[in-house]
């Protein structure tokens, strides 16, 4: 008869709730079959940097230079123009209704200044509602339109606007060269997944068993709170481990993306994460009173730290305040691991630091988790 | 020593005050019963004693131990069968028992368990699932799960109800054969016929206790006499006699009419005046443990009111 900690309880209760999860046929699947299908649906779906995108071409002169122009753009594989156009009135409308993403202008007299030398320019109107559509078309543009003039004008002409110190941009993507969004999306993926499972899950652990009745049985026999948290919270650690082995294996055979770092390290910050997300959601079901309201904790909880992890939005775009907002979510810290791990090659040195704050949730959660539980049906 | 001894046990929820100054003690190898209207505090005061609620005041001791201080002694000790049945529906019979013997760390637990389904006769449906069980099988489970580690005290709250008359005498056959062996223990009930198999009996409304002992004890010390009314017009008699004063009850047991009073005097002479009236019969009757309750019942209220 031990009194604070038993093995053989603790056991007790791990068996029990894998029996009950076993029977509940529908949320076994669901934690199975959800992961699936987000990776696919978003891995295949999501794309930060869409090329292709329509175009209309305001122009009334048939020049080779504005020919070279609208073939450099095309080239980029950003621009397909789908209309031409003469007036601009048009090409607003085609705008406003969406059929277009950008206008581009080239002026009548646009060969002429070019033969001048006198500053030529081309409009681009794009539409900016959703920044992503725009931004990377827009970036290539600089380079790519100067490229094609001097290209035209013949070496003479490179020469001299070289030595008159024209600038040309380089950009350097580094770690992701060809910018392929699943790159940085499917390591993401494994986050969210995690996240949205195992904390939705846990969440309705306690509150179950108030809702069925069984906790004033479960709270008269001798078990004590420690036994019921990692009783209740174990399990879903498997579940985890499940989860894991999907994601990565699609990540390797179904994306492709590359995995630099060490396997051992990723995977011992993901059990750190995922006992953070458990004990997390363990805490809202000392909350919550029924599952619904836990539940709905799990939702206030799961939206700003989707946004605001950098999970769909760079992170150090956001303002001053919401980084720091951005920094008390697990998935923040467990993002920058797995990206830097997976993609970057990094070390246990390079990522202890959010590898610490990994460990502080975990204590952090636990030890809330355990001052909230009611030994008493008070 | 007293298997439960409490003093001036109060819980408040809230501004409502559910158990008010209950002093009660239960006698090892006694079997209590524990009678009160719906929501007058026997589940609280349950709780209570095994450790579930702490009591805003009032000490006691369960087993010896002290509520405050040393529940999870009084929780290994205790058998808690709760009022709704409260094991997991999605578990068979041998897994919730298995489960419980793991968390009182019952050794060996295989051999218990099956044990205990042979003693109860669940052996033939270990393995359905709890949910599908019907009321009798349910209560059944229950208790074989609250006396399976050997407990010295039964807590029993309401475990008859929805419950078929056979299985009702079932339950109480095995209460009293594990009460010989030297269990004490302390049930909630409706029924009379419940109460009347107690050793002694706590009658509790709006949490206050209002009489302790045993049924012969509690009937004579209510002081109620009961007369019965029996032939001629005994409807015409009801409605006379309920507005008579020294009238407390009228109630008609088939062809027979209960008039129970607290004064014996006045109550004869109201009897004697309608039965003349209505050509009825009466003579003087025991007053039963009902008649006692119902007594209480009505002077509780207007003590609300």
């Amino acid at each position: 008869m031990s009194g604070l900690f038993s093995l053989r309880r603790l056991m007790a209760v791990i068996i029990k709730e894998a029996i009950q999860m076993r029977r509940d046929r529908i949320t076994f699947a669901m934690m199975l079959g959800v992961p699936l299908v987000q990776l696919l649906l978003f891995g295949y779906a999501i794309n930060l940097d869409p090329k292709g995108l329509p175009a209309a071409l305001v122009t009334t002169s048939q020049d080779h230079y504005t020919r070279a122009m609208v073939s450099a753009m095309e080239n980029t594989g950003y621009y397909r123009f789908d209309h031409v156009v003469s007036s601009a009135s048009e090409a607003e409308r085609l705008l406003q209704a969406g059929t277009v993403s950008f206008v581009v202008t080239i002026p009548s007299d646009f060969a002429r200044r070019v033969q001048r030398g006198d500053h030529p320019q081309i409009l681009i109107e794009a539409d900016a509602t959703d920044p992503a559509v725009a931004s990377g078309a827009i970036s290539t543009l600089g380079t790519v339109a100067a490229e094609a003039l001097l290209r035209e004008q013949g070496a003479e002409a490179q020469a001299a606007q070289q030595s008159a110190g024209a600038l040309k941009v380089i950009v350097h993507r580094l770690y992701n060269p060809e910018g392929v969004t699943q790159y940085n999306i499917v390591p993401g993926l494994l986050g969210v997944i995690l996240q949205l499972t195992m904390v939705m899950m846990t969440s309705m652990a306690l509150t179950r068993e108030s809702e069925r009745g069984t906790m004033e049985n479960l709270l008269a026999m001798p078990v004590s709170p420690m036994e019921i948290m990692l009783g209740k919270v174990l399990p879903y650690l498997a579940v985890g481990a499940v989860q894991v082995i999907v994601v990565l294996s699609a990540a390797r055979f179904l994306f492709s993306v590359p995995f630099i770092g060490s396997l051992g390290l990723l995977l011992t910050s993901i059990l750190i994460f995922v006992l953070a997300l458990v004990l997390l959601g363990y805490t809202f079901s000392t909350l919550a009173r029924t599952q619904m309201q836990a539940m709905q904790l799990t939702f206030f909880f799961f939206l700003p730290s989707l946004m605001l992890s950098g999970f769909m939005f760079p992170f150090q775009g956001m303002p001053q305040w919401a980084q720091w907002l951005g920094e008390i979510f697990p998935l923040t810290h467990f993002l920058r691991v797995v990206r830097s791990v997976m993609l970057k090659g990094a070390d246990l040195q390079g990522i202890a630091g959010e590898m610490g704050a990994l460990i502080l949730f975990v204590l952090l959660f636990s030890g809330l988790a355990l001052l909230r539980f009611r030994r008493t049906l008070d | 020593m007293n298997a439960i001894e409490v003093h001036d046990l109060v819980k408040r929820f809230g501004t409502k005050t559910v158990v008010d100054h209950v002093s009660m003690t239960v006698a090892r190898g006694e079997i209590s019963g524990f009678l009160g209207p719906n929501g007058s505090g026997k589940t609280t005061t349950i709780r209570v004693m095994c450790g579930l609620l702490t009591p805003d005041e009032g000490e006691g001791t369960v087993l010896g131990y002290d509520i405050r201080t040393q529940s999870p002694s009084i929780k290994r000790e205790v058998g808690y069968m709760t009022q709704r049945f409260s094991f997991y529906e999605d578990l068979s019979i041998e897994e919730n028992l298995t489960f419980v013997a793991r968390l009182y760390e019952l050794d060996p637990v295989a051999g218990i368990v099956r044990d205990t389904l042979e003693d109860l006769g669940l052996s033939s449906r270990r393995n359905q699932l709890a949910g599908t069980l019907s009321g009798g099988w349910k209560q059944r489970l229950a208790l074989a799960a609250c006396i399976m580690h050997k407990p010295k005290l039964l807590l029993l709250d309401e475990p008859t109800a929805g419950v078929d008359p056979k299985a009702r005498r079932e339950f109480w056959d095995e209460i009293h054969h594990r009460a010989s062996d030297g269990l004490t223990v302390l049930v909630s009930t409706h029924y009379m016929d419940e109460a009347e198999r107690c050793h002694r009996i706590h009658y509790i409304s709006y949490g206050k206790l209002l009489a302790s002992g045993t049924v012969a004890d509690v009937v004579s010390d209510a002081g109620l006499t009961t007369m019965v009314l029996t032939g001629g017009d005994i409807t015409a008699a009801a409605r006379k006699l309920a507005k008579a004063d020294g009238v407390d009850q009228v109630a008609p047991f088939g062809l027979k009419l209960h008039i129970v009073g607290r004064d014996r005097e006045k109550l004869e002479a109201a009897v004697k005046a309608v039965a003349a009236e209505t050509g009825s019969e009466w003579h003087q009757d025991q007053t039963s443990l009902e008649d006692v309750f119902i007594q209480f019942m009505g002077q509780s209220t207007d003590n609300m009111a």
